[in-house]
Order: C-alpha cells, then sequence, then structure tokens
C-alpha cells in the first residue's frame, strides 16, 4: 500500500513538471520559427511593432516592461520594506495583527479592480496635474507598486522575523536606539531575504497583464518619458492574441518565449539569493 | 573609599505576577570583578540585566526599590547613555553580521563619537586590548561570523568596550566556549579588571572561585550572601551558602 501510494504521489510531482516542461515545448514551438526567419536581433531589438507589413521588432515592449516594472519597485520597494520593518519590529502585537492581514487582503483583490480604479481615477489625476495621455508609465507604475506590496511585506517580514534576537539585544545593549538597531543591524541582517522578496515582487510586476493593459495605453511606440504611453510585453500578447494568424500569431508566441526567459532568470536569482547565507 | 560603581538597596522586580527579585541589596565595588553565582532561575541574569535596564524589554516588567549606577539613581539616566556606560557581554557570542571593523566601531557610529582616524585608532586599540588585533588587523574586513567562537567573545567584549564604558556586565560570557577559550577569557578579565568594574554572572562556582574578588550568591530571587568570594567560599555564613557550594543543590 504505502508503495503504491510513493508511486501515486511520484506521478504526481512529474505531472506537474510534465506540464511544464509541454508548455515550454509548446511555445517554442510556435514561436521560434519566427525568430529564425526574421533574426533574433532583429526580433528582439527591432523598433517597429507592425503586424501588418510583416515587421515584428519587439524592443519597445521590451522597454515598456523594463519602465513599469522599474517604476514599480522605485515606488513599492521602500513602501514595501518600510510596511515590513514597522510590523515586524516597532508596531504593537495588537496593531500588527489587524495590518498584516490587511496588508495580504490586497493580493487578493482582482487585478481588473487595480486597473479599473486606474483608469477612472489614477489616470486622470495624472493627466490634469501632470500632463500626458494620463494612461501612462507613471500610472502602470503606481498601480503595480501597490500589487507588489503584499509580495514584499510578506517576505520580508519572515526575514525580518528570522534574524536572531541576539544581534537586536546586542546593538541596544550598547545604546542604540530601536531605529538605529533595525537600520544598521536588522536590515543588513534581513537583506537576503529581503531581496529575495523583491526579486518575487518584480517577477509578479513583469507577469501582470490586465491591470496594466487597462492604465498603461498600450502605444507601440518606444517611451521618451514617464508620462508617456507604453505596452509591455504580456499586454502586447493579450491585446493581439485575439485576431493573430500565421506569422503574427508566431510572433506573438515568440514574445511569450521572452517573458518566460524574463521569468526564469528571476526566479533563478531570487533562489539562489534568498539561499545565500554569509 | 571610592563610590561604589553600583547600589541596590530593596529592589524588587516582578515579571506580571512572578516575584523575580526579593528585596536585593548589594553595593558593588569600583575596578573589580564580582561574580554573581547561583543555580538556573535563581534571577542573577535577571539581577544584571537590571543595571543597563535590559529588562525593560520584556513587557510587564515592573521594579521596585532604590538603584543607583555611579551614583546617580537608575532611572534618572537617560537609557542611552546608561548604557553607553555599562556595557554588556552576552552568554552566547553575539557580533552583528558586519565586518569585524564595523561591529567595533558600531558603538561609536551610533553614537555619533568620533571622526574618522578616531574611530579607527579606537578599533585598533579595543582589539588590541582583547588580543585579537595582531591577529586579525589584516583581516578587518572580512565579516566577524567567519571568527572562531572565542574570537566572537573577544569581539563582542571589544565592542563593548569600544564605547568606553566604566561597568561591564556579564553575562555567562564562557557558557558557550570550550575549556580552553574559557581560560583565555578569564585572562582577559584579568587584564581588564583594572581598568574596568566587571559584574560576571555565572553558573560555574570555579569560575568564580577563579576570577573574581567578590562574589554574591542568589537563591529564588535572593540575594542570600554577598562578601569576598575568599570568604563566602571557605567560610560562608550562610547553610544554604554552604550546601550550594558543597554541590549539595544546584
Amino acid at each position: 500500500m504505502d508503495r503504491f501510494i510513493s508511486k501515486l504521489l511520484f506521478i504526481a510531482a512529474c505531472s506537474s513538471i510534465a506540464i511544464l516542461a509541454l508548455i515550454a515545448l509548446f511555445i517554442f514551438k510556435e514561436g521560434v520559427p519566427i525568430i529564425i526567419r526574421s533574426g533574433l536581433g532583429h526580433f528582439l531589438f527591432g523598433r517597429i511593432w507592425s503586424p501588418l507589413e510583416g515587421q515584428f521588432g519587439i524592443l519597445p515592449f521590451i522597454i515598456g516592461s523594463l519602465w513599469v516594472t522599474a517604476g514599480a519597485l522605485i515606488l513599492g520597494v521602500p513602501l514595501g520594506v518600510a510596511c515590513a520593518v514597522f510590523l515586524a519590529e516597532f508596531a504593537p502585537a495588537r496593531l500588527a495583527a489587524v495590518l498584516k492581514p490587511a496588508i495580504e487582503l490586497l493580493a487578493g483583490i482582482p487585478s481588473v479592480v487595480y486597473g479599473f480604479l486606474g483608469v477612472m481615477w489614477l489616470a486622470p489625476i495624472i493627466r490634469v496635474h501632470l500632463g500626458g495621455p494620463g494612461l501612462s508609465i507613471l500610472a502602470a507604475s503606481c498601480v503595480l507598486a501597490i500589487m507588489i506590496l503584499p509580495t514584499i511585506v510578506g517576505v520580508s517580514i519572515d526575514a525580518i522575523h528570522a534574524v536572531p534576537r541576539s544581534y537586536k539585544e546586542g546593538s541596544l545593549a550598547l545604546g542604540a536606539t530601536e531605529w538605529q538597531t533595525a537600520w544598521r543591524v536588522i536590515l543588513p541582517a534581513a537583506r537576503s531575504g529581503i531581496l529575495a522578496g523583491v526579486i518575487l515582487g518584480m517577477g509578479r510586476a513583469v507577469g501582470e497583464t490586465m491591470a496594466v493593459i487597462m492604465i498603461s495605453g498600450n502605444a507601440t511606440q518606444i517611451p521618451h518619458s514617464i508620462l508617456d504611453s507604453v505596452r509591455t510585453l504580456t499586454a502586447n500578447i493579450a491585446i493581439e492574441m485575439g485576431y493573430a494568424v500565421g506569422d503574427h500569431r508566431e510572433a506573438l508566441f515568440a514574445t511569450g518565449i521572452v517573458l518566460f526567459f524574463f521569468i526564469m532568470a528571476l526566479n533563478t536569482v531570487a533562489l539562489r539569493v534568498a539561499r545565500r547565507r554569509f | 573609599m571610592r563610590m561604589d560603581s553600583i547600589t541596590c538597596t530593596d529592589l524588587n522586580l516582578f515579571y506580571g505576577d512572578f516575584h523575580a527579585l526579593k528585596s536585593v541589596s548589594v553595593s558593588i565595588a569600583p575596578k573589580r570583578i564580582t561574580s554573581i553565582i547561583g543555580p538556573s532561575g535563581c534571577g542573577k541574569s535577571t539581577l544584571l540585566r537590571v543595571f543597563n535596564r535590559m529588562n525593560d524589554l520584556i513587557p510587564g516588567v515592573r521594579i521596585t526599590g532604590d538603584v543607583s549606577v555611579l551614583g546617580r539613581p537608575l532611572l534618572d539616566e537617560d537609557i542611552l547613555k546608561l548604557r553607553r556606560t555599562v556595557g554588556m557581554v552576552f552568554q552566547r557570542p553575539n557580533p552583528f553580521p558586519l565586518n569585524i571593523f564595523e561591529n567595533i566601531a558600531y558603538g561609536m557610529r551610533i553614537h555619533g563619537i568620533g571622526n574618522r582616524s578616531q574611530v579607527e585608532e579606537t578599533v585598533e586599540k579595543c582589539l588590541t586590548g582583547v588580543g585579537l588585533w595582531e591577529d586579525l588587523k589584516d583581516k578587518l574586513k572580512t565579516g566577524a561570523l567567519s571568527l572562531s567562537g572565542e574570537q566572537q567573545q573577544r569581539l563582542c567584549i571589544a565592542r563593548a568596550l569600544a564605547t568606553k564604558p566604566e561597568i561591564l556586565l556579564m553575562d555567562e560570557p564562557c557558557s558557550a566556549l570550550d575549556p580552553i577559550a574559557t581560560a583565555h577569557i578569564e585572562e582577559l578579565m584579568q587584564d581588564l579588571r583594572s581598568e574596568y568594574t566587571i559584574v560576571i554572572v555565572t553558573h560555574n562556582m570555579q569560575q568564580a572561585a577563579r576570577v573574581s574578588e567578590d562574589c554574591g550568591f542568589m537563591l529564588l530571587g535572593e540575594l542570600i550572601e554577598f562578601g569576598k568570594t575568599t570568604q563566602l567560599f571557605t567560610a560562608p555564613r550562610d547553610e544554604r551558602t554552604e550546601d550550594y557550594i558543597s554541590g549539595r543543590y544546584g
């Protein structure tokens, strides 16, 4: 009986790997030919995306994804880490017991709701006060920053809790304030865990699709400022897949391949960083 | 006769409802090594942590009675200044996950004392003082956690010395070390005693007998007996002290 169950579990484990392999295989089969035909360099660094004329350059989308993700991190990381330090070190237990689940709840809000709020509320504010179309890198970054908060806060809190109490005692015993202790000892000690959280959040920001489609404007051009409209890799696939055929369809799969490597690289780095001890 | 470094009169400490220190009165003389012995849970570490107010970290702690450190009432002194004057070395070596240099410089950095060359000078002085300078002067930038247990504990002592304290509290500083390292740390304490008032808590009676000049014996939150170490070990006044040092319990 035991052997039967362990076999069953083994099959279950294999099946999830098999699914990953099949997805990868399928994407590659569909996407690689167009990359070969138009050349990897042309595909990755081509500035013009014009499917009707057979121009498949995804550089604007790569830049778009990088901009939006970088913006989300610039806004979200300081906020998230500060939140985590407060909740783990300073907040009274009762307050933390309310705030932590509240932040986790942010992860449960469907992304379309974030997008909707961004379109109805954030984009007009940006349009009126800062100019541009409103639907922009800035708007997308703001919304993504909030969406990645639960990941960054959750992982960072765990990392801070894992810091030995003796570090804190040692620092306080030297006459350091709580704040000096958090900044100079606890954060450096927790940095690998926090970095892992940031990278996971980054993965989420790169992969987010629905909210980004709604608030980034989706122009297929290389942006010049954070107030410009922009299209990300994920948005490109989602927007055009409904009507794409032939080469166009293959080019979308090829976009998926690029995303695939993007996310894989991020996850690998996250795992490496999280395991590192000093 | 100089002013005592630490005096307590009728000190009581409660953890919530638990009466952890019962009417402790003691005077600790300057520039000497004073040891506090007693079985686990007798309150000796708690007493030690009164002197630099580390007990404040525990919620629900209440203290009554008078304690003064260096002639000033404990609660009148700014807590950060107090902890700078009253250094502490812990049971387990707890160097920060920073490099060796930054570990020693930490105290000066947080108190904003000393320019760059003064910090460097202090680091060298403190490491020399604990006998680590010759071994470590070429690897000040390596992580402190890569050192051996003994070196880490020496580093922690050096770290405490860098803020120029007058009193050094040691909470079972050798219990995580092997016998040879323990002997080395005890030698180091002898070197330091001309400049610092040292209070050491230990469950190791031989250690107390070896290193200290004054000794107190605690049991169930009470300070049973306090006096010259030689006298306490050879002619204890209290029966309970005698029972403990002759190994009848503890």
